[in-house]
Protein backbone atom coordinates (compact mmCIF):
# COMPACT_ATOMS: atom_id res chain seq x y z
CA UNK A 1 0.00 0.00 0.00
CA UNK A 2 2.54 2.04 0.66
CA UNK A 3 4.77 1.91 -2.76
CA UNK A 4 1.71 2.81 -4.22
CA UNK A 5 1.31 5.99 -2.59
CA UNK A 6 4.98 6.64 -3.06
CA UNK A 7 3.82 5.41 -6.75
CA UNK A 8 0.97 8.04 -7.10
CA UNK A 9 3.07 10.63 -5.87
CA UNK A 10 5.80 9.97 -8.20
CA UNK A 11 3.16 10.19 -11.51
CA UNK A 12 1.62 13.40 -9.94
CA UNK A 13 4.64 14.81 -9.58
CA UNK A 14 5.25 14.93 -13.76
CA UNK A 15 1.94 16.90 -13.64
CA UNK A 16 3.06 19.60 -11.10
CA UNK A 17 5.70 21.60 -12.69
CA UNK A 18 2.12 22.24 -15.30
CA UNK A 19 -0.21 22.73 -12.61
CA UNK A 20 2.03 25.24 -10.46
CA UNK A 21 2.70 27.70 -13.69
CA UNK A 22 -1.23 26.62 -15.26
CA UNK A 23 -2.59 28.00 -11.31
CA UNK A 24 -0.33 31.15 -10.93
CA UNK A 25 -0.62 32.30 -14.37
CA UNK A 26 -4.44 31.20 -15.15
CA UNK A 27 -6.34 29.89 -12.35
CA UNK A 28 -5.02 32.59 -9.97
CA UNK A 29 -5.67 35.97 -12.64
CA UNK A 30 -8.24 34.40 -13.51
CA UNK A 31 -10.32 34.54 -9.72
CA UNK A 32 -8.28 37.69 -9.34
CA UNK A 33 -9.69 39.92 -12.69
CA UNK A 34 -13.39 39.17 -11.07
CA UNK A 35 -12.01 40.77 -7.32
CA UNK A 36 -9.72 43.83 -8.97
CA UNK A 37 -12.93 44.81 -11.33
CA UNK A 38 -14.48 45.63 -8.35
CA UNK A 39 -11.62 47.80 -7.19
CA UNK A 40 -10.36 51.36 -8.57
CA UNK A 41 -6.79 49.77 -7.96
CA UNK A 42 -4.23 51.92 -9.53
CA UNK A 43 -1.05 49.98 -9.51
CA UNK A 44 1.03 52.14 -6.75
CA UNK A 45 1.34 50.47 -4.37
CA UNK A 46 0.32 47.32 -2.55
CA UNK A 47 -3.39 46.00 -3.14
CA UNK A 48 -5.81 46.49 -0.18
CA UNK A 49 -9.48 44.94 -1.59
CA UNK A 50 -10.44 47.56 1.69
CA UNK A 51 -9.47 50.70 0.24
CA UNK A 52 -10.17 50.50 -3.03
CA UNK A 53 -13.36 48.81 -2.68
CA UNK A 54 -15.66 50.42 -5.09
CA UNK A 55 -18.48 47.99 -6.04
CA UNK A 56 -20.06 47.60 -9.41
CA UNK A 57 -18.65 50.90 -10.41
CA UNK A 58 -16.43 50.36 -12.92
CA UNK A 59 -19.11 48.29 -15.07
CA UNK A 60 -21.27 51.26 -14.66
CA UNK A 61 -18.71 53.56 -15.67
CA UNK A 62 -18.39 51.10 -19.04
CA UNK A 63 -22.03 50.86 -19.37
CA UNK A 64 -22.18 55.06 -19.96
CA UNK A 65 -19.03 54.91 -21.75
CA UNK A 66 -19.56 56.34 -25.56
CA UNK A 67 -15.43 55.50 -25.96
CA UNK A 68 -15.91 51.69 -25.04
CA UNK A 69 -19.35 50.84 -26.76
CA UNK A 70 -17.82 52.99 -29.97
CA UNK A 71 -14.67 50.03 -30.15
CA UNK A 72 -17.21 47.65 -29.67
CA UNK A 73 -18.87 48.57 -32.51
CA UNK A 74 -15.94 48.85 -34.49
CA UNK A 75 -14.47 45.78 -33.41
CA UNK A 76 -18.11 44.40 -34.55
CA UNK A 77 -17.80 45.95 -37.71
CA UNK A 78 -14.80 44.83 -38.60
CA UNK A 79 -15.64 41.18 -36.85
CA UNK A 80 -18.85 41.31 -39.89
CA UNK A 81 -16.47 41.81 -42.67
CA UNK A 82 -14.15 39.20 -41.68
CA UNK A 83 -16.99 37.13 -41.16
CA UNK A 84 -18.25 37.26 -44.45
CA UNK A 85 -15.29 38.78 -46.69
CA UNK A 86 -12.59 37.13 -45.35
CA UNK A 87 -13.86 33.65 -44.78
CA UNK A 88 -16.57 33.80 -48.31
CA UNK A 89 -12.95 34.34 -50.00
CA UNK A 90 -11.09 31.69 -48.29
CA UNK A 91 -13.56 29.21 -49.15
CA UNK A 92 -14.02 30.74 -52.58
CA UNK A 93 -10.00 29.78 -53.02
CA UNK A 94 -10.24 26.63 -51.35
CA UNK A 95 -12.74 25.48 -54.04
CA UNK A 96 -11.32 27.08 -56.60
CA UNK A 97 -7.48 25.27 -55.69
CA UNK A 98 -8.70 22.20 -55.71
CA UNK A 99 -9.88 22.48 -59.23
CA UNK A 100 -6.55 23.14 -60.40
CA UNK A 101 -3.17 20.98 -60.57
CA UNK A 102 -0.86 23.24 -62.11
CA UNK A 103 0.79 25.93 -59.66
CA UNK A 104 -1.31 24.62 -56.64
CA UNK A 105 1.81 23.82 -54.52
CA UNK A 106 2.54 27.36 -55.13
CA UNK A 107 -0.72 29.18 -54.50
CA UNK A 108 -0.74 27.12 -51.02
CA UNK A 109 3.00 28.57 -49.69
CA UNK A 110 1.73 31.74 -50.86
CA UNK A 111 -1.48 32.10 -49.32
CA UNK A 112 0.16 31.17 -45.70
CA UNK A 113 2.52 33.71 -45.57
CA UNK A 114 0.55 36.22 -44.43
CA UNK A 115 -0.96 34.24 -41.10
CA UNK A 116 2.56 33.74 -40.01
CA UNK A 117 3.63 36.96 -39.79
CA UNK A 118 2.84 39.11 -36.35
CA UNK A 119 0.04 41.71 -36.63
CA UNK A 120 3.42 44.46 -36.03
CA UNK A 121 4.56 43.61 -39.35
CA UNK A 122 1.15 43.24 -41.48
CA UNK A 123 0.51 46.89 -40.00
CA UNK A 124 3.78 48.58 -39.73
CA UNK A 125 4.25 47.26 -43.70
CA UNK A 126 0.85 48.21 -44.74
CA UNK A 127 0.71 51.81 -42.67
CA UNK A 128 4.25 52.65 -44.71
CA UNK A 129 2.49 51.26 -48.11
CA UNK A 130 -0.67 53.48 -47.37
CA UNK A 131 0.92 56.33 -45.80
CA UNK A 132 0.82 59.58 -47.07
CA UNK A 133 2.31 61.90 -45.31
CA UNK A 134 4.77 63.04 -43.63
CA UNK A 135 6.78 63.28 -46.78
CA UNK A 136 3.73 63.83 -48.91
CA UNK A 137 4.87 60.90 -51.18
CA UNK A 138 1.22 59.10 -51.04
CA UNK A 139 2.35 55.44 -52.14
CA UNK A 140 -0.77 53.40 -52.85
CA UNK A 141 -2.59 56.02 -54.26
CA UNK A 142 0.65 56.10 -56.74
CA UNK A 143 0.27 52.46 -57.66
CA UNK A 144 -3.81 52.76 -58.16
CA UNK A 145 -2.92 55.63 -60.28
CA UNK A 146 -0.80 54.16 -62.78
CA UNK A 147 -2.85 50.72 -62.55
CA UNK A 148 -5.77 52.77 -63.99
CA UNK A 149 -7.86 53.27 -60.71
CA UNK A 150 -7.67 56.56 -59.92
CA UNK A 151 -11.12 56.70 -58.31
CA UNK A 152 -9.79 54.42 -55.24
CA UNK A 153 -7.21 57.15 -54.53
CA UNK A 154 -7.73 58.30 -51.04
CA UNK A 155 -6.29 58.92 -47.46
CA UNK A 156 -5.87 55.61 -46.60
CA UNK A 157 -5.09 55.75 -43.19
CA UNK A 158 -7.07 58.21 -41.69
CA UNK A 159 -9.78 59.49 -43.82
CA UNK A 160 -13.28 58.46 -43.87
CA UNK A 161 -13.32 55.39 -45.06
CA UNK A 162 -10.14 54.43 -43.09
CA UNK A 163 -13.16 51.60 -40.63
CA UNK A 164 -13.89 49.81 -44.20
CA UNK A 165 -9.91 49.54 -45.35
CA UNK A 166 -8.56 48.53 -41.54
CA UNK A 167 -11.34 45.65 -41.68
CA UNK A 168 -10.20 44.84 -45.61
CA UNK A 169 -6.27 44.99 -44.27
CA UNK A 170 -7.41 42.49 -41.43
CA UNK A 171 -9.30 40.13 -43.71
CA UNK A 172 -6.43 39.94 -45.68
CA UNK A 173 -4.17 39.44 -43.50
CA UNK A 174 -6.45 36.39 -41.69
CA UNK A 175 -7.78 34.24 -45.08
CA UNK A 176 -5.30 31.97 -45.01
CA UNK A 177 -5.46 30.31 -42.00
CA UNK A 178 -9.79 29.83 -42.91
CA UNK A 179 -8.30 29.01 -46.44
CA UNK A 180 -6.18 26.05 -45.13
CA UNK A 181 -8.62 24.50 -42.66
CA UNK A 182 -11.57 24.80 -45.75
CA UNK A 183 -8.93 23.03 -47.66
CA UNK A 184 -8.64 19.85 -44.88
CA UNK A 185 -12.45 20.41 -44.62
CA UNK A 186 -12.88 19.58 -48.35
CA UNK A 187 -10.64 16.97 -48.55
CA UNK A 188 -12.16 15.36 -45.65
CA UNK A 189 -15.83 15.02 -47.96
CA UNK A 190 -15.57 11.41 -49.84
CA UNK A 191 -15.07 11.70 -53.67
CA UNK A 192 -17.60 8.72 -54.08
CA UNK A 193 -20.31 11.42 -52.76
CA UNK A 194 -20.11 13.71 -55.92
CA UNK A 195 -19.63 11.14 -58.50
CA UNK A 196 -22.81 9.61 -57.18
CA UNK A 197 -24.17 13.17 -57.54
CA UNK A 198 -22.85 13.40 -60.90
CA UNK A 199 -24.11 10.19 -62.00
CA UNK A 200 -27.95 11.55 -60.75
CA UNK A 201 -27.40 14.40 -63.26
CA UNK A 202 -26.62 16.85 -60.45
CA UNK A 203 -24.99 19.97 -62.00
CA UNK A 204 -21.79 21.51 -60.11
CA UNK A 205 -24.19 24.39 -58.02
CA UNK A 206 -26.13 21.45 -57.01
CA UNK A 207 -23.28 19.08 -55.67
CA UNK A 208 -21.78 22.09 -53.83
CA UNK A 209 -25.56 23.30 -52.75
CA UNK A 210 -26.77 19.71 -51.10
CA UNK A 211 -23.17 17.63 -50.85
CA UNK A 212 -20.07 20.24 -50.14
CA UNK A 213 -22.14 23.13 -47.99
CA UNK A 214 -23.71 20.58 -45.65
CA UNK A 215 -20.71 18.60 -44.97
CA UNK A 216 -18.57 21.58 -44.40
CA UNK A 217 -20.92 22.82 -41.72
CA UNK A 218 -18.71 22.19 -38.30
CA UNK A 219 -16.15 23.36 -40.22
CA UNK A 220 -17.91 26.48 -40.93
CA UNK A 221 -18.91 26.91 -37.72
CA UNK A 222 -15.59 26.43 -35.98
CA UNK A 223 -14.11 28.77 -38.49
CA UNK A 224 -16.91 31.15 -37.61
CA UNK A 225 -16.43 31.25 -34.08
CA UNK A 226 -12.47 31.63 -34.26
CA UNK A 227 -13.18 34.58 -36.90
CA UNK A 228 -15.35 36.33 -33.97
CA UNK A 229 -13.09 36.03 -31.63
CA UNK A 230 -9.68 36.26 -33.40
CA UNK A 231 -11.30 39.51 -34.86
CA UNK A 232 -12.73 41.25 -31.51
CA UNK A 233 -9.10 40.29 -29.64
CA UNK A 234 -7.64 41.75 -32.80
CA UNK A 235 -5.39 44.83 -31.55
CA UNK A 236 -1.43 45.47 -32.62
CA UNK A 237 -2.24 45.11 -36.25
CA UNK A 238 -4.29 48.20 -36.27
CA UNK A 239 -2.05 49.82 -33.25
CA UNK A 240 0.40 49.27 -35.35
CA UNK A 241 -1.37 50.46 -39.06
CA UNK A 242 -3.83 53.68 -37.93
CA UNK A 243 -3.28 53.39 -33.77
CA UNK A 244 -7.22 53.40 -34.18
CA UNK A 245 -7.34 56.71 -36.09
CA UNK A 246 -8.82 58.79 -33.74
CA UNK A 247 -11.42 56.55 -32.51
CA UNK A 248 -12.88 55.22 -36.05
CA UNK A 249 -10.85 52.07 -35.75
CA UNK A 250 -10.39 51.69 -31.85
CA UNK A 251 -11.04 48.65 -31.22
CA UNK A 252 -12.22 47.19 -27.01
CA UNK A 253 -8.47 45.31 -26.42
CA UNK A 254 -7.03 48.95 -27.46
CA UNK A 255 -8.98 50.27 -24.73
CA UNK A 256 -7.88 47.67 -22.06
CA UNK A 257 -4.37 48.07 -23.24
CA UNK A 258 -4.48 52.13 -22.87
CA UNK A 259 -5.88 51.99 -19.56
CA UNK A 260 -3.94 49.42 -18.00
CA UNK A 261 -1.10 51.24 -19.45
CA UNK A 262 -2.17 54.37 -17.19
CA UNK A 263 -2.50 52.29 -14.50
CA UNK A 264 -6.40 51.96 -14.45
CA UNK A 265 -6.32 48.05 -13.87
CA UNK A 266 -9.51 47.39 -11.83
CA UNK A 267 -11.19 49.40 -15.02
CA UNK A 268 -9.09 47.33 -17.38
CA UNK A 269 -10.27 44.00 -15.73
CA UNK A 270 -13.92 44.73 -15.76
CA UNK A 271 -13.63 45.50 -19.59
CA UNK A 272 -11.84 42.46 -20.36
CA UNK A 273 -15.05 40.61 -18.45
CA UNK A 274 -17.40 42.30 -20.28
CA UNK A 275 -15.84 41.50 -23.51
CA UNK A 276 -14.39 38.09 -22.30
CA UNK A 277 -18.38 37.22 -21.27
CA UNK A 278 -19.71 38.35 -24.81
CA UNK A 279 -17.51 36.41 -26.93
CA UNK A 280 -18.14 33.34 -24.43
CA UNK A 281 -21.81 33.78 -25.12
CA UNK A 282 -21.25 34.53 -28.82
CA UNK A 283 -19.35 31.27 -29.28
CA UNK A 284 -21.77 29.15 -27.24
CA UNK A 285 -24.87 30.59 -29.18
CA UNK A 286 -22.88 29.54 -32.39
CA UNK A 287 -22.19 26.09 -31.49
CA UNK A 288 -25.89 25.91 -30.59
CA UNK A 289 -27.15 27.01 -34.06
CA UNK A 290 -24.74 25.25 -35.82
CA UNK A 291 -26.27 21.94 -33.90
CA UNK A 292 -29.57 22.87 -34.88
CA UNK A 293 -28.35 23.53 -38.13
CA UNK A 294 -26.89 20.03 -38.54
CA UNK A 295 -29.81 18.07 -37.21
CA UNK A 296 -32.14 19.85 -39.61
CA UNK A 297 -30.12 18.28 -42.52
CA UNK A 298 -29.95 14.63 -40.82
CA UNK A 299 -25.80 14.78 -40.29
CA UNK A 300 -26.17 14.08 -36.11
CA UNK A 301 -27.81 10.92 -34.85
CA UNK A 302 -30.92 11.57 -33.47
CA UNK B 1 -16.28 17.47 -77.83
CA UNK B 2 -13.70 20.63 -78.83
CA UNK B 3 -16.89 23.00 -77.23
CA UNK B 4 -16.02 21.28 -74.06
CA UNK B 5 -12.50 21.10 -73.93
CA UNK B 6 -12.70 24.91 -74.43
CA UNK B 7 -15.26 25.39 -71.28
CA UNK B 8 -12.69 23.56 -69.45
CA UNK B 9 -9.92 26.08 -70.61
CA UNK B 10 -11.80 28.89 -69.60
CA UNK B 11 -12.72 27.67 -66.51
CA UNK B 12 -9.05 27.24 -65.57
CA UNK B 13 -8.37 30.83 -66.79
CA UNK B 14 -10.89 32.29 -64.88
CA UNK B 15 -9.45 30.22 -61.58
CA UNK B 16 -5.78 30.66 -61.99
CA UNK B 17 -6.60 34.53 -62.63
CA UNK B 18 -8.35 34.65 -59.32
CA UNK B 19 -5.76 32.55 -57.66
CA UNK B 20 -3.32 34.42 -59.19
CA UNK B 21 -4.14 37.96 -58.05
CA UNK B 22 -4.62 36.85 -54.88
CA UNK B 23 -1.83 35.28 -54.54
CA UNK B 24 0.08 38.78 -56.09
CA UNK B 25 -1.54 40.76 -53.96
CA UNK B 26 0.20 38.84 -50.95
CA UNK B 27 3.61 38.76 -52.17
CA UNK B 28 4.02 42.18 -53.72
CA UNK B 29 3.87 44.03 -50.25
CA UNK B 30 6.54 42.09 -49.31
CA UNK B 31 9.10 42.56 -52.46
CA UNK B 32 8.12 45.82 -52.22
CA UNK B 33 9.67 45.62 -48.61
CA UNK B 34 12.56 44.22 -49.48
CA UNK B 35 13.71 45.86 -52.73
CA UNK B 36 13.04 49.28 -50.75
CA UNK B 37 15.46 48.21 -48.19
CA UNK B 38 18.22 47.81 -50.50
CA UNK B 39 17.57 51.68 -51.35
CA UNK B 40 18.37 55.42 -50.06
CA UNK B 41 16.08 56.86 -49.13
CA UNK B 42 16.80 59.85 -51.78
CA UNK B 43 16.19 56.93 -54.55
CA UNK B 44 13.17 55.50 -52.56
CA UNK B 45 11.36 59.39 -52.47
CA UNK B 46 11.68 59.32 -56.29
CA UNK B 47 10.43 55.93 -57.24
CA UNK B 48 8.49 54.95 -54.52
CA UNK B 49 10.28 52.12 -54.21
CA UNK B 50 8.95 50.29 -56.97
CA UNK B 51 11.76 50.08 -59.36
CA UNK B 52 13.88 47.64 -59.08
CA UNK B 53 17.21 48.10 -56.53
CA UNK B 54 20.05 49.31 -58.47
CA UNK B 55 22.43 47.64 -56.27
CA UNK B 56 22.47 45.56 -53.20
CA UNK B 57 23.17 48.31 -50.68
CA UNK B 58 23.78 47.62 -47.44
CA UNK B 59 23.80 50.62 -45.96
CA UNK B 60 20.75 50.52 -44.12
CA UNK B 61 21.06 47.10 -42.68
CA UNK B 62 23.90 48.39 -41.29
CA UNK B 63 22.14 51.08 -39.92
CA UNK B 64 19.40 49.01 -38.78
CA UNK B 65 20.96 46.21 -37.27
CA UNK B 66 24.52 47.67 -35.96
CA UNK B 67 23.93 51.17 -35.03
CA UNK B 68 19.89 51.51 -34.04
CA UNK B 69 20.64 47.64 -32.32
CA UNK B 70 18.19 45.46 -33.94
CA UNK B 71 20.95 42.74 -33.44
CA UNK B 72 19.65 42.90 -29.74
CA UNK B 73 16.49 42.59 -30.11
CA UNK B 74 16.67 39.70 -32.30
CA UNK B 75 18.99 38.43 -30.24
CA UNK B 76 16.16 39.25 -27.07
CA UNK B 77 13.35 37.80 -29.46
CA UNK B 78 15.58 34.53 -29.96
CA UNK B 79 16.38 34.25 -26.28
CA UNK B 80 12.44 34.58 -25.25
CA UNK B 81 11.03 32.24 -27.97
CA UNK B 82 14.17 29.79 -27.14
CA UNK B 83 13.72 29.43 -23.40
CA UNK B 84 10.10 29.64 -23.38
CA UNK B 85 9.84 26.52 -25.92
CA UNK B 86 11.85 24.72 -24.28
CA UNK B 87 9.83 24.86 -21.26
CA UNK B 88 6.61 24.09 -22.74
CA UNK B 89 8.29 21.24 -24.26
CA UNK B 90 9.15 19.84 -20.96
CA UNK B 91 6.87 20.94 -18.87
CA UNK B 92 3.86 19.86 -21.14
CA UNK B 93 5.58 16.64 -22.51
CA UNK B 94 5.75 15.36 -18.86
CA UNK B 95 2.32 16.21 -18.02
CA UNK B 96 1.08 14.95 -21.59
CA UNK B 97 2.76 11.64 -20.83
CA UNK B 98 1.31 11.49 -17.12
CA UNK B 99 -2.47 12.17 -18.54
CA UNK B 100 -2.02 9.33 -20.98
CA UNK B 101 0.02 6.93 -18.64
CA UNK B 102 0.29 7.13 -15.58
CA UNK B 103 -2.38 7.04 -12.83
CA UNK B 104 -3.13 9.41 -9.81
CA UNK B 105 -5.68 10.68 -7.87
CA UNK B 106 -7.63 13.50 -9.16
CA UNK B 107 -6.16 13.08 -12.81
CA UNK B 108 -8.96 13.43 -14.64
CA UNK B 109 -10.03 16.40 -13.21
CA UNK B 110 -6.99 18.21 -13.79
CA UNK B 111 -7.14 17.40 -17.15
CA UNK B 112 -10.09 18.82 -17.58
CA UNK B 113 -9.07 21.87 -16.31
CA UNK B 114 -6.26 22.55 -18.98
CA UNK B 115 -8.89 21.58 -21.80
CA UNK B 116 -10.94 24.12 -20.28
CA UNK B 117 -8.30 27.00 -20.14
CA UNK B 118 -8.28 25.90 -24.01
CA UNK B 119 -11.84 26.30 -24.89
CA UNK B 120 -12.50 29.79 -22.74
CA UNK B 121 -11.35 32.67 -24.67
CA UNK B 122 -9.67 35.35 -22.15
CA UNK B 123 -8.94 38.27 -24.53
CA UNK B 124 -7.74 40.86 -21.90
CA UNK B 125 -5.99 37.70 -20.06
CA UNK B 126 -3.05 40.00 -19.85
CA UNK B 127 -4.39 42.53 -17.62
CA UNK B 128 -4.58 40.60 -14.17
CA UNK B 129 -1.31 38.59 -15.52
CA UNK B 130 0.71 42.04 -15.97
CA UNK B 131 -0.86 43.11 -12.61
CA UNK B 132 0.28 40.15 -10.88
CA UNK B 133 3.89 40.19 -11.90
CA UNK B 134 4.09 43.49 -10.93
CA UNK B 135 2.92 42.48 -7.36
CA UNK B 136 5.80 39.75 -7.76
CA UNK B 137 8.48 42.12 -8.50
CA UNK B 138 8.70 40.17 -11.77
CA UNK B 139 8.17 42.46 -14.56
CA UNK B 140 10.83 41.47 -16.22
CA UNK B 141 12.68 38.57 -18.66
CA UNK B 142 11.77 35.65 -16.32
CA UNK B 143 7.87 36.75 -15.58
CA UNK B 144 8.16 37.39 -19.75
CA UNK B 145 9.08 34.13 -19.90
CA UNK B 146 7.05 32.53 -17.46
CA UNK B 147 3.56 34.44 -18.57
CA UNK B 148 4.62 33.35 -22.15
CA UNK B 149 4.84 29.48 -21.45
CA UNK B 150 1.41 29.67 -19.84
CA UNK B 151 -0.16 30.71 -22.96
CA UNK B 152 0.88 27.84 -24.52
CA UNK B 153 1.02 25.18 -22.45
CA UNK B 154 -2.66 24.01 -21.85
CA UNK B 155 -2.71 23.12 -26.24
CA UNK B 156 0.35 21.49 -26.03
CA UNK B 157 -0.77 19.53 -23.44
CA UNK B 158 -3.47 18.18 -25.38
CA UNK B 159 -1.61 17.83 -28.59
CA UNK B 160 0.76 15.31 -27.14
CA UNK B 161 -1.85 13.90 -24.96
CA UNK B 162 -3.73 12.74 -27.65
CA UNK B 163 -0.68 12.23 -29.67
CA UNK B 164 0.76 9.52 -26.23
CA UNK B 165 -2.80 8.15 -26.47
CA UNK B 166 -2.63 6.76 -30.04
CA UNK B 167 0.87 4.85 -29.57
CA UNK B 168 1.29 1.27 -28.44
CA UNK B 169 2.48 0.61 -24.87
CA UNK B 170 4.50 -1.99 -25.32
CA UNK B 171 8.10 -0.35 -25.72
CA UNK B 172 7.45 1.54 -22.42
CA UNK B 173 6.11 -2.31 -21.15
CA UNK B 174 9.60 -3.84 -22.06
CA UNK B 175 11.09 -0.15 -20.91
CA UNK B 176 9.80 -1.19 -17.79
CA UNK B 177 11.02 -4.61 -16.72
CA UNK B 178 14.32 -3.89 -17.85
CA UNK B 179 14.03 -1.77 -14.80
CA UNK B 180 13.55 1.76 -15.93
CA UNK B 181 11.43 4.22 -13.73
CA UNK B 182 8.81 6.76 -14.94
CA UNK B 183 11.34 9.34 -15.64
CA UNK B 184 13.62 7.29 -17.71
CA UNK B 185 10.73 5.68 -19.66
CA UNK B 186 9.27 9.03 -20.29
CA UNK B 187 12.80 10.31 -21.60
CA UNK B 188 14.11 7.45 -23.78
CA UNK B 189 11.13 5.53 -24.92
CA UNK B 190 8.27 8.29 -25.22
CA UNK B 191 9.56 11.31 -25.63
CA UNK B 192 11.03 9.77 -29.03
CA UNK B 193 7.90 8.07 -30.28
CA UNK B 194 6.48 11.59 -29.99
CA UNK B 195 8.96 13.58 -32.08
CA UNK B 196 6.40 14.31 -34.71
CA UNK B 197 3.57 15.97 -32.51
CA UNK B 198 7.08 17.75 -30.60
CA UNK B 199 7.78 19.25 -34.04
CA UNK B 200 4.46 20.76 -34.43
CA UNK B 201 4.38 22.02 -30.54
CA UNK B 202 7.66 24.09 -31.25
CA UNK B 203 6.63 25.77 -34.35
CA UNK B 204 3.31 26.51 -33.22
CA UNK B 205 4.79 28.17 -29.62
CA UNK B 206 7.72 29.46 -31.45
CA UNK B 207 5.71 31.51 -33.48
CA UNK B 208 3.33 32.64 -30.79
CA UNK B 209 6.44 33.84 -28.78
CA UNK B 210 7.73 35.15 -31.54
CA UNK B 211 5.21 37.60 -32.77
CA UNK B 212 3.63 38.02 -29.33
CA UNK B 213 3.26 42.10 -28.74
CA UNK B 214 0.78 43.00 -26.15
CA UNK B 215 2.56 41.76 -22.86
CA UNK B 216 6.11 42.58 -24.11
CA UNK B 217 5.03 45.67 -24.99
CA UNK B 218 3.82 46.20 -21.44
CA UNK B 219 6.82 44.70 -19.56
CA UNK B 220 10.05 45.99 -21.52
CA UNK B 221 10.21 49.46 -21.11
CA UNK B 222 13.81 49.84 -21.44
CA UNK B 223 15.14 49.13 -25.48
CA UNK B 224 17.87 46.66 -24.37
CA UNK B 225 15.39 44.26 -22.86
CA UNK B 226 12.87 44.74 -25.89
CA UNK B 227 11.80 41.74 -28.27
CA UNK B 228 11.05 42.77 -31.65
CA UNK B 229 7.81 43.24 -32.57
CA UNK B 230 8.11 45.99 -29.44
CA UNK B 231 10.74 47.37 -30.93
CA UNK B 232 9.68 47.92 -34.51
CA UNK B 233 7.01 49.35 -33.48
CA UNK B 234 8.75 52.41 -31.44
CA UNK B 235 11.66 52.55 -33.86
CA UNK B 236 8.73 53.37 -36.30
CA UNK B 237 7.46 56.17 -34.48
CA UNK B 238 11.40 57.29 -34.27
CA UNK B 239 11.71 57.25 -38.29
CA UNK B 240 8.69 58.88 -39.09
CA UNK B 241 9.81 60.35 -42.63
CA UNK B 242 12.77 57.51 -43.24
CA UNK B 243 11.03 54.82 -44.87
CA UNK B 244 13.72 52.44 -46.11
CA UNK B 245 15.09 52.24 -42.36
CA UNK B 246 11.55 50.54 -41.45
CA UNK B 247 11.21 48.63 -44.35
CA UNK B 248 14.73 47.07 -43.50
CA UNK B 249 13.93 46.45 -39.41
CA UNK B 250 10.83 44.92 -41.14
CA UNK B 251 12.87 42.91 -43.21
CA UNK B 252 15.07 41.35 -40.65
CA UNK B 253 12.07 40.49 -38.49
CA UNK B 254 9.46 38.86 -41.40
CA UNK B 255 12.43 37.54 -43.82
CA UNK B 256 13.64 34.71 -41.14
CA UNK B 257 10.19 33.40 -40.14
CA UNK B 258 9.37 33.45 -44.41
CA UNK B 259 12.30 31.39 -45.11
CA UNK B 260 11.65 29.00 -42.39
CA UNK B 261 8.32 28.67 -43.68
CA UNK B 262 9.66 27.80 -46.57
CA UNK B 263 11.52 25.69 -45.79
CA UNK B 264 9.41 23.37 -43.11
CA UNK B 265 5.63 24.70 -44.61
CA UNK B 266 4.05 20.89 -43.74
CA UNK B 267 5.02 21.61 -39.59
CA UNK B 268 4.24 25.83 -39.67
CA UNK B 269 0.60 24.77 -41.56
CA UNK B 270 0.02 21.86 -38.30
CA UNK B 271 1.76 23.98 -35.90
CA UNK B 272 -1.13 26.96 -37.04
CA UNK B 273 -4.05 24.64 -37.54
CA UNK B 274 -3.07 23.13 -34.58
CA UNK B 275 -3.54 26.34 -32.93
CA UNK B 276 -6.34 27.92 -34.81
CA UNK B 277 -8.51 24.46 -34.51
CA UNK B 278 -8.18 23.62 -30.64
CA UNK B 279 -8.70 27.27 -29.26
Amino acid sequence: MKATLKDKAASFSFVLPALIIFSLFYIYPFIYSFILSLTNYNMIGKFNLRESFVGLQNFKDIASDGDWWKAMYNGAFITFWALSFQNILALMLALSISQVVRMNKFYRVVFFILPILSEIVIGLLLRRLMLSEPTGHDILNHIVNNLGLGFLAQDWISGERVRLITALVHCWKGFGWAFVIFLAGLQAIPEQLYEAARIDGANAWQSFRKITLPLLMPVITLIMVITIIGTMSAFAMILALNQGAGGETTVPIMIIYNHLGTGLAGLACAEGLVLGVTLILISFTMFFVSKKVRKKYGLLPD
Amino acid sequence: MACCQTKKIVTLIILHTFLLSVALSCIFPFLWMVNASFKTNTEFNSDYGLKPASSLLLDNYNQVIIKSGFWRYFVNSLIYTFTTVILIVFISSLAAYSFSRLQFPGKNIIFYMFLAAMMIPLPAGFVPVYVLLQQLGLLNRTGYVLAMSNMGLSISIYLLKTFFDQIPRDLEDTAKIDGCNKIQTWWHVGMPLVTPALGVVIIFNALNVWNEFILASMIFVEKKFMPLQAALLQYSGEQITNHVLIMTALTVTALPIIVLYIFMQKQFIKGITAGATLK
